[in-house]
């Protein structure tokens, strides 16, 4: 029933599409992560322009499909003149989109930190850069991490759009071998089987963090 | 007092005034909480607030270290505006930087109803937290420090431990002694006791009584009305956002002047017709 000779095949051919995956997730994690706290504690600041500026780019990101942002990145920035290969359009639209999700959660699990500890901050003569990173920040780290990983899935699964630009990912390298020998019922099991492995180890790395994190 | 004239503590210790509030309202939104509030507090005095709730003496404290912004009028802190020169001459109110109201708020320990330790830390850390990161003392310098005044509230055995294994009372003294730690000129109480189990009401009273007794200025807003008598050197009511009657403890329980203080005062005669109870 099954080609399993297509299969022996696939696995390594699959194996070099995952590492394109796992290297364009990788710096669009890192970036996307990185931007998105700095831009979540700005929106923090108090400095109106700056907060409003992040809030449209947060409405941005969550009111357009992530394929219009990557078509945005990879077809209509090179008319103004920025250019990217398609590899590092695809990081730079996924850290684009992963940056205003991550930017939401911080931002709501600082506030979500109940009024009275910023208050008894506020008591001993605090700041409010002082109560945000010694009080509101290490209290909210925690509940940043399972919406965190959340997005961090999506990201990592979303990074499957990338073969419309002909980035090849895990997805595209799949789609190859089934234009060549039409077998998609392995191939397409084959990359589930894939994105299924990659996804749990990352829900399980999270996990892990998570569990260091101070609680109480 | 409402006409001006100084007040000679029960305890002969009050002094020159401190803290003046003078003129001070607060509107939250169509609501006006507080009306004009003028009210001095002396140096070592005791001063206990009480009233109904939701007559404005929670407030009224809130203002003293500028948690709340006053509508009009404002506080001084030794002829020092807190938080912002007050609108006056027609000029608007005009905030202070935020580093200034900061430093300010140095001078005033503030212990909330809810305590609101931070659950985070443990009870050293709570307490050592302010004189690190805010007065920028060295970590084992601040540890002593916060060491010793967690001794003096008597949880020198609980150091290490996280507000959530300590009960509320403990939690309580935790916080007094986070804002003791700050070396504040006055203590700010707001309503202590009112979130505690009945049997852990006595030894956070018994912890603000030894302050008060050492001199330290304290505003104390409570329901213990027992507490109240005993500690005061002067006992303020406040109804509807007005000084109502203010006096000498011993003078405002015993005879009340106002009828709404009477009024407020009959709620409590239990306690004062039966001496033996606590």
């Amino acid at each position: 029933m099954l080609d399993w000779d297509i299969i022996k095949m696939a696995i390594p051919l699959l194996a070099e599409g995952l590492t394109v995956t796992l290297y364009v997730s990788f710096f669009a994690g890192i970036i996307g992560t990185f931007a998105g706290i700095i831009l979540g504690l700005l929106s923090l600041s108090n400095i109106k322009p700056l907060e409003l500026f992040i809030r449209i780019y947060v409405d941005f990101v969550r009111g357009t499909p992530l394929l219009i942002q990557i078509f945005l990145v990879f077809f209509a920035l090179p008319v103004i003149g920025i250019k990217f290969n398609e590899i590092w359009a695809g990081v730079a639209a996924l850290a684009f989109n992963l940056a205003g999700y991550t930017a939401e959660i911080v931002r709501g699990s600082v506030g979500a930190v109940e009024k009275g500890q910023a208050e008894a901050a506020k008591g001993i003569g605090m700041t409010r850069e002082k109560i945000l990173v010694y009080i509101l920040l290490p209290q909210a780290a925690r509940q940043m991490v399972p919406p965190f990983t959340n997005e961090l899935i999506t990201m990592i699964k979303s990074s499957s759009l990338l073969s419309v630009i002909s980035v090849y990912e895990l997805t595209r390298s799949g789609q190859a071998i089934i234009s060549v020998h039409f077998v998609p019922f392995e191939i397409y099991g084959l990359l589930a089987l894939y994105y299924w492995g990659l996804i749990t180890t990352i829900s399980w790395a999270t996990r892990q963090l998570e569990r260091r994190l101070p609680a109480w | 007092m409402i006409d001006g004239d100084r007040h000679i503590g029960t305890k002969g210790t009050a002094g020159e005034p401190l803290i003046r509030i003078e003129n001070m309202t607060k509107t939250f939104g169509e609501h006006q909480v507080l009306q004009p509030i003028n009210l001095e507090i002396l140096e070592k005095e005791t001063l206990v607030v009480i009233g109904a709730s939701g007559s404005g003496k929670t407030t009224m404290l809130r203002c003293i270290n500028h948690l709340e912004t006053p509508t009009t009028g404002g506080v001084y802190l030794r002829d020092e505006p807190i938080g912002g020169n007050p609108a006056e001459f027609g000029l608007p109110w005009t905030p202070f930087p935020e580093n200034l109201v900061a430093r300010q708020r140095r001078n005033f320990g503030f212990v909330f109803q809810r305590f609101n330790l931070f659950p985070h830390l443990t009870a050293l850390d709570n307490v050592a937290i302010g004189p690190r990161k805010v007065l920028g003392i060295g970590k084992s310098e601040a540890r002593a420090r916060a060491r010793e005044q967690l001794e003096k509230v008597f949880l020198g055995e609980h150091i290490g431990k996280r507000p959530n294994q300590l009960s509320g009372g403990q939690q309580q003294r935790v916080a007094i002694a986070r804002a003791l730690a700050m070396n504040p000129i006055v203590m700010l109480f707001d309503e202590p006791t009112s979130a505690l189990d009945p049997e852990l009401v006595k030894e956070v009273l018994d912890v603000i009584r030894l302050l008060a007794e050492t001199g330290m200025t304290s505003v104390i807003v409570t329901h213990e009305m027992h507490f109240a008598a005993e500690v005061a050197d002067r006992v303020t009511y406040i109804d509807h956002g007005t000084i109502v009657e203010q006096g000498p403890p011993h003078k405002l329980f015993s005879s009340p002047e106002e009828e709404r203080t009477k009024k407020f005062l009959s709620h409590f005669h239990h306690i004062f017709d039966n001496p033996a109870n606590p």
